[in-house]
């Protein structure tokens, strides 16, 4: 399974180096050009049937958040900062992969027996926190994983039954189900699809992506929050697992073309494919840079719910990964020109 | 231009749905424009083009000039709908929770909903939260709801002009910045003749991201860009200070939050408005920005500038102008490009 192979890759932002080539693997077959760009994104070109003279931009993001070694102390523990939005309260304990050659690394905790009163109740900072890699000294800590290191959570992809668990769903769900489409039927526009790099750090790299594309409209498929947990007040959840696919109306970074997000829910009640729309306001995607490129760019998101991103250990739903896929694919299929025109008003 | 504000203030339009104010400024301007178009994201660019000056027989001697005001507005978004009806929702642009409670909003259908607070709160004394309000358009159940996700709506509030001895001010919602927009269609009407290829901007998703007036820009390549936007005001009771007054003229902008006023955009400004006799005001506003933010960084970057109008109440349902602030910035404005 194509998301298993991402889900594992090792790619914090400004290191996406093995996504990229999975990507390129995954899809060189199915496109008619394939490239890296200037920042590292993967930009692959489809040519459409040229029925509809469109250019259409699909993108998802092939980074995800971890970690990067900023010191090494005398004892040879390494010190770590975030790279893109960590929350510390996760980190003690976890399992990471350090550098290239992903050697594995423990984030120091001290044992339950050893706590002073109330401390339990605290949650360590991360500069607080020390990644121990089994080095007995700083020259051989500095030698293991010199300062700029990058590391990831060190979580095994796994089926669960209907669900999948796994780390980096944000936003390797979104990489494969751009990949799924890629590998079908030619649409009758020309598709332009970019794997981007550093989103999570500042959507850089949609927002050259989207420069060089020049699209007429696009996608950014996204793997998102669902908070779909035990509430007691009736109030909203961001998404929930198992509703279909979530379309954003409105996030912190843009407003969705309401004529892609009509298309989008008019092929859903059509089909009867099962789609929800995201809480507004909250969150911000890959969309917000490619709709403010050049003369500006009609935009949407649609993303896989998956509980517990930007965690080490995410979870998703089987059928709502094959229903944006399948969403994704008879919308695209229903989009022509007319979709964007605006008749008199 | 009373009844035209008038006719602006009370047409729907929250960032990203833009189009009923659209239609409404695309009648108002369609006879005067030269060309006019609905670019990618929505806004609309009505163009006038320049004429060659008396004597030189020239065309295209003049600059490219864009005017931008935006036709957003801000307002809120239905987040959740409950069991029994209500509405939950998040803000669209700087709404304050404070300016909620009680008031109505209206959606595109026209249909409108009441803004109600939770009573069971920690201190009820503290304006709160808006995950504590929600609005009820009088629907029982979340099946009758007329109301769904990711519907938009506006506040609710006639425009009215103010009685007695200042009765040159005029209350409404959306001042910000359809009276930017009355100014632009006004300005446009009375200019006969002008040496510049001038570009009337309304602009879209001004209060959530600034995103209409930076991509229609970049498709304009101007020489020079003015944003005609309201201001805030330093002369309500207890105020934060500022040297702006209600009714002193409008305000040529020094800096905002966002940019600094490209010099040869405000001295033009000054410039025209000393020339003339036209009064104005300097403005140096702490919190806020405008189009002229995001339109200066465009391409290889464009002198950029605002003219403001002094508003109180900024994002409240009840703003308030002066008549006389408005007539001097479109004054203002044909002085500017009137001339070479």
């Amino acid at each position: 399974m194509i998301l298993k192979q991402l889900s594992e890759a090792f790619g914090v932002s400004g290191n996406e180096g093995d996504v990229r080539s999975i990507v390129l693997d995954a899809v060189r077959e199915h496109v008619d050009e394939v490239k890296v760009d200037a920042l590292g994104n993967v930009l692959a070109f489809k040519r459409g049937t040229g029925r509809q003279r469109m250019r259409v931009m699909l993108a998802a993001h092939m980074d995800e958040v971890g970690l990067m070694v900023v010191g090494h102390d005398k004892d040879g523990f390494l010190q770590a900062r975030a790279v893109g939005g960590i929350d510390p309260r996760l980190l003690p304990g976890t399992l990471l992969q350090v550098g290239s050659g992903h050697i594995p690394g423990v984030i120091g905790v001290k044992p339950i027996h050893l706590l002073e009163k109330g401390e339990g109740e605290k949650v360590p900072k991360l500069e607080g926190l020390v990644v121990d890699v089994g080095a007995k000294s700083k020259d051989e800590a500095m030698k293991l994983a010199p300062l700029g290191t990058y590391a990831t959570f060190a979580t095994r992809f796994c089926e669960l039954g209907p669900t999948v668990s796994g780390k980096a769903f944000d936003d390797r769900a979104g990489c494969a189900v751009l990949v799924e489409l890629l590998r079908g039927e030619r649409f009758r526009f020309d598709l332009h699809a970019a794997f981007t790099v550093q989103e999570e750090v500042g959507l850089r790299g949609a927002r050259v992506a989207a420069y060089a594309i020049e699209p007429d409209c696009a996608f950014a498929l996204e793997g998102t929050i669902a908070d779909d947990m035990p509430r007691d007040k009736d109030v909203s959840p961001t998404t929930e697992l198992g509703q279909g696919p979530a379309i954003t109306v409105m996030d912190r970074s843009f407003i969705a073309d309401r004529r892609l997000v009509r298309l989008l829910t008019s092929t859903a009640e059509e089909l009867g494919i099962p789609c929800q729309i995201k809480q507004p306001g909250i969150g911000g995607t890959d969309a917000g840079a490619i709709h403010l490129t050049r003369e500006g760019v009609p935009s949407v998101t649609v993303a896989v719910p998956c509980r517990y991103i930007h965690s080490p250990v995410a979870l998703l739903s089987l059928d709502d990964f094959n229903n944006a896929v399948r969403l994704m694919r008879e919308s695209l299929s229903r989009l022509t020109r007319c979709t964007l025109e605006r008749g008199r008003n | 231009m009373r009844e035209l504000i008038h006719k602006l203030v009370e047409t729907y339009g929250p960032s990203g749905a833009e189009e009923q104010i659209r239609a409404i400024i695309r009648a108002e301007v369609e006879s005067f424009a030269d060309e006019l178009r609905v670019d990618p994201l929505g806004s609309l660019v009505v163009h006038k083009q320049g004429s060659p000056s008396a004597g030189s027989g020239q065309a295209g001697e003049g600059r490219r000039i864009v005017l931008a005001a935006h036709m957003d507005e801000i307002g809120v978004m239905v987040t959740y709908v409950d069991e029994k009806g209500f509405a939950r929702f998040t803000r669209i642009g700087g709404v304050s929770p404070i300016t909620c409670v009680g008031t109505r909003v209206a959606f595109a259908s026209g249909m409108v909903g009441v803004i109600g607070v939770e009573e069971k709160r920690e201190d009820t004394g503290k304006v709160p939260k808006f995950e504590q309000l929600y609005i009820d358009v009088g629907a029982t159940s979340r099946d009758d709801c007329p109301v769904h996700v990711g519907d938009a709506a506006v506040f609710v509030r006639p425009f009215v002009h103010a009685e007695g001895a200042q009765s040159t001010r005029l209350i409404a919602k959306a001042l910000d910045d359809r009276v930017g927009c009355a100014v632009l269609i006004e300005t446009l009407r009375r200019l006969e003749r002008t040496p510049h290829d001038v570009y009337f901007v309304f602009s879209v998703q001004e209060e959530t991201t600034l995103s209409g007036a930076r991509t229609s820009t970049y498709g304009i390549e101007p020489d020079l860009a003015i944003a005609v936007d309201v201001t805030t005001t330093g002369d309500t009771p207890e105020c934060a200070p500022m040297a702006v007054e209600l009714g002193k003229g409008p305000a040529v902008k020094v800096q905002d939050r966002g940019m600094i006023a490209h010099p040869t955009v405000r001295n033009l400004l000054v410039q025209r408005a000393k020339e003339a006799s036209i009064p104005y005001q300097l403005e140096v506003l702490e919190r806020g920005t405008t189009d002229a933010a995001a339109m200066q960084l465009v391409r290889a970057g464009v002198p950029a500038g605002c003219l403001s109008i002094p508003c109180r109440y900024i994002h409240s349902p009840s703003e308030m102008v002066d008549e006389g602030d408005v007539e001097n910035s479109v004054r203002l404005l044909l002085e500017v490009l009137r001339a070479a």
